[in-house]
């Protein structure tokens, strides 16, 4: 029985000098996965156009039915997207959205991509409701290719079928 | 006495009080962030460099609490119990010398109080604290905090024997019931040595006697909900917070007094020389108090390492289990304690170092036998099998 108690004393006395697990969350940000899915981001074109042609495919996909796209016809003088048409409201209910990806994997343009931004609480139910002005890139943020976080959807055993412009 | 040494009293009956209850802050802390640490976590770390506010958010926090007192409790013995935890806890620490300051009449600025039957008196307050957990549980009119007053007076009382025969034990090495006397004895070798089975049997019965883990029976939260202090809430349920804390340093105090020496260290004597040749008389006497003072402090803070090493180790015993060690087990070993004492102490009154040793060797033996006849072997349940 001593023994026992010696040894227990020990092993405390050990951890006692091991850095703790912890990871202190607000001043340490652990680095997420490559394919972690987190806030939703519309991308653009390398020349700014959105990527979004307001198909509604992604509201379409949702499981929780949290996408909401409005779509119209673009101007052809000045273009939101290439091609016919752009989503001119487009809302995410963050409240409704479970994270599953289909959004993405449904998107012919690759427009939609959940992004590794995790910390998206809010004070209100309103502010549950992303709009497109929130969803969208800065127009300096285009991409020529597939966005890279979505580079990994082509690594997939069987890529999902996408056209890019 | 005149008007200037009462005066003098009590701005250090003040400063005792403030200091005690500024140990508990820091020692809470200390507990929490080593505990923390132990258990592979950073503990509290957010308040102030280091977590080092964190004692003082807590008592804000405690001060704003809405304060709730049951319909049914017992109002004036719900009120008054806080009180009865935290003033024995306090006056503990009148008579251990914290240090030796000589204030040039005879006197020492760091003991409160010289009185010539110190030990007596801390056994006495020491156990008078449980009656502030007794009638708080009382009072509650709630049947686990009552269940928890129950336990803790039965723990103390079981404990109570085995902690007054391990302190014979130093007293009689010390043919003196002062403490002052006991750290003076322990000038040439602290008593931890001879009295090596006193001290070990000192240490369980007093984290017994503070009800600490691995003996925290009284507030088992698993059973008894928060044990007495269930009802208790605001700066009523910080008092008595503060008073198992304040009692667990004062009884690592009195076990450093008794048996770790106090305030001596090796070389101190030499030290205390020295600055009184180089800088007078004055200076001398400052240099030996604080010196003393650190070791003291130090010496206590290594035994509440102990404390909180053992709590983060050990699990709670068992109800029965408690009573086996304490009658079965430290009552038996102190008793032995004061015999071989004795019997030492009278064959071999001029030779303390052979006393010691013999002290240590027999202490030493005594233990081991202990550790292996009560080594749980085991059991053979027996199963009746019943036929259907």
């Amino acid at each position: 029985m001593i023994g026992a108690i010696f040894k227990g004393l020990g092993t405390t006395l050990k951890y006692l000098f091991r850095k703790p697990v912890t990871v202190e969350y607000p001043d340490v940000k652990r680095p997420v996965r490559e394919r972690f899915r987190g806030r939703h981001q519309l991308k653009r074109f390398a020349n700014g156009l959105e990527r979004c042609i307001g198909c509604s495919l992604c509201a379409a996909a949702c499981p929780a039915d949290a996408i909401l796209v409005v779509p119209a016809e673009n101007d052809p003088a000045a273009p939101h997207s290439p091609g016919e048409r752009y989503a001119a409201r487009y809302e995410i209910n963050m409240l409704r959205c479970i994270y599953c990806g289909y959004c993405e994997d449904a998107c012919p343009t690759n427009a939609i991509v959940l992004e590794h931004q995790y910390e998206i609480s809010f004070y209100d139910r309103k502010s549950s409701v992303l709009t497109k002005t929130e969803l969208l890139v800065a127009p300096d943020r285009g991409h020529g290719e597939i966005p890279p976080i979505l580079q990994q959807l082509n690594r997939r055993p069987s890529p999902p079928a996408q056209i890019d412009l | 006495m005149t008007r200037v040494d009462i005066v003098i009293l009590i701005v250090k009956c003040i400063v005792l009080a403030l200091a005690a209850t500024g140990v508990f802050a820091y020692f809470t802390l200390f507990e929490r962030r080593l505990l923390a640490r132990m258990q592979n976590r950073v503990g509290p770390n957010r308040a102030g460099p280091a977590g080092f506010l964190q004692p003082i958010a807590d008592a804000l926090k405690l001060f704003f609490k809405e304060d709730v007192t049951p319909l049914l409790a017992d109002r004036r013995v719900y009120l008054i119990s806080p009180a009865f935890a935290i003033v024995p806890a306090l006056i503990i620490w009148a008579t251990i010398p914290l240090g030796m300051w000589p204030d040039g009449r005879g006197g020492n600025w760091l003991q409160l109080a010289e009185v010539n039957v110190g030990i007596l008196y801390l056994l006495a307050v020491t156990s008078i604290g449980v009656y502030g957990i007794a009638i708080a549980g009382w009072a509650s009119n709630n049947k686990y905090s009552m269940l928890g007053g129950v336990r803790a007076s039965a723990q103390v009382i079981s404990y109570e024997l085995a902690l007054g025969l391990a302190v014979l034990g130093a007293v009689m090495q010390a043919q003196s019931f002062s403490t002052a006397e006991i750290v003076e004895r322990q000038t040439l070798m602290w008593n931890v040595v001879p009295q090596f089975l006193g001290f070990v049997v000192f240490i369980i019965a007093a984290t017994a006697e503070v009800v600490r883990a691995p003996f925290d029976l009284v507030e088992a939260e698993q059973e008894l909900v928060g044990g007495y202090n269930t009802e208790y809430s605001s700066m009523k349920f910080a008092l008595f917070f503060m008073s198992e804390y304040v009692k667990l340093v004062a009884m690592n105090a009195i076990a450093v007094t008794l048996f770790l020496g106090g305030w001596q260290f090796p070389g101190l004597q030499t030290l205390a020389a020295a600055a009184t040749q180089q800088y007078g008389f004055v200076i001398g006497n400052a240099v030996l108090g604080l010196a003393s003072l650190g070791a003291f402090l130090l010496k206590v803070m290594l035994l509440s390492f102990v404390s909180v090493w053992v709590r983060a180790t050990l699990p709670r015993v068992r109800y029965d289990q408690l009573m086996d060690l304490g009658w079965k087990v430290l009552l038996p070993l102190s008793l032995a304690n004061v015999v071989v004492t004795a019997v030492l102490n009278v064959f071999l009154p001029d030779s303390p170092v052979v006393t010691a040793i013999a002290g240590l060797v027999i202490g030493t033996g005594i233990l081991l036998a202990t550790a292996a006849i009560g080594r749980p072997g085991k059991e053979k349940r027996r199963v009746t099998l019943v036929q259907g």
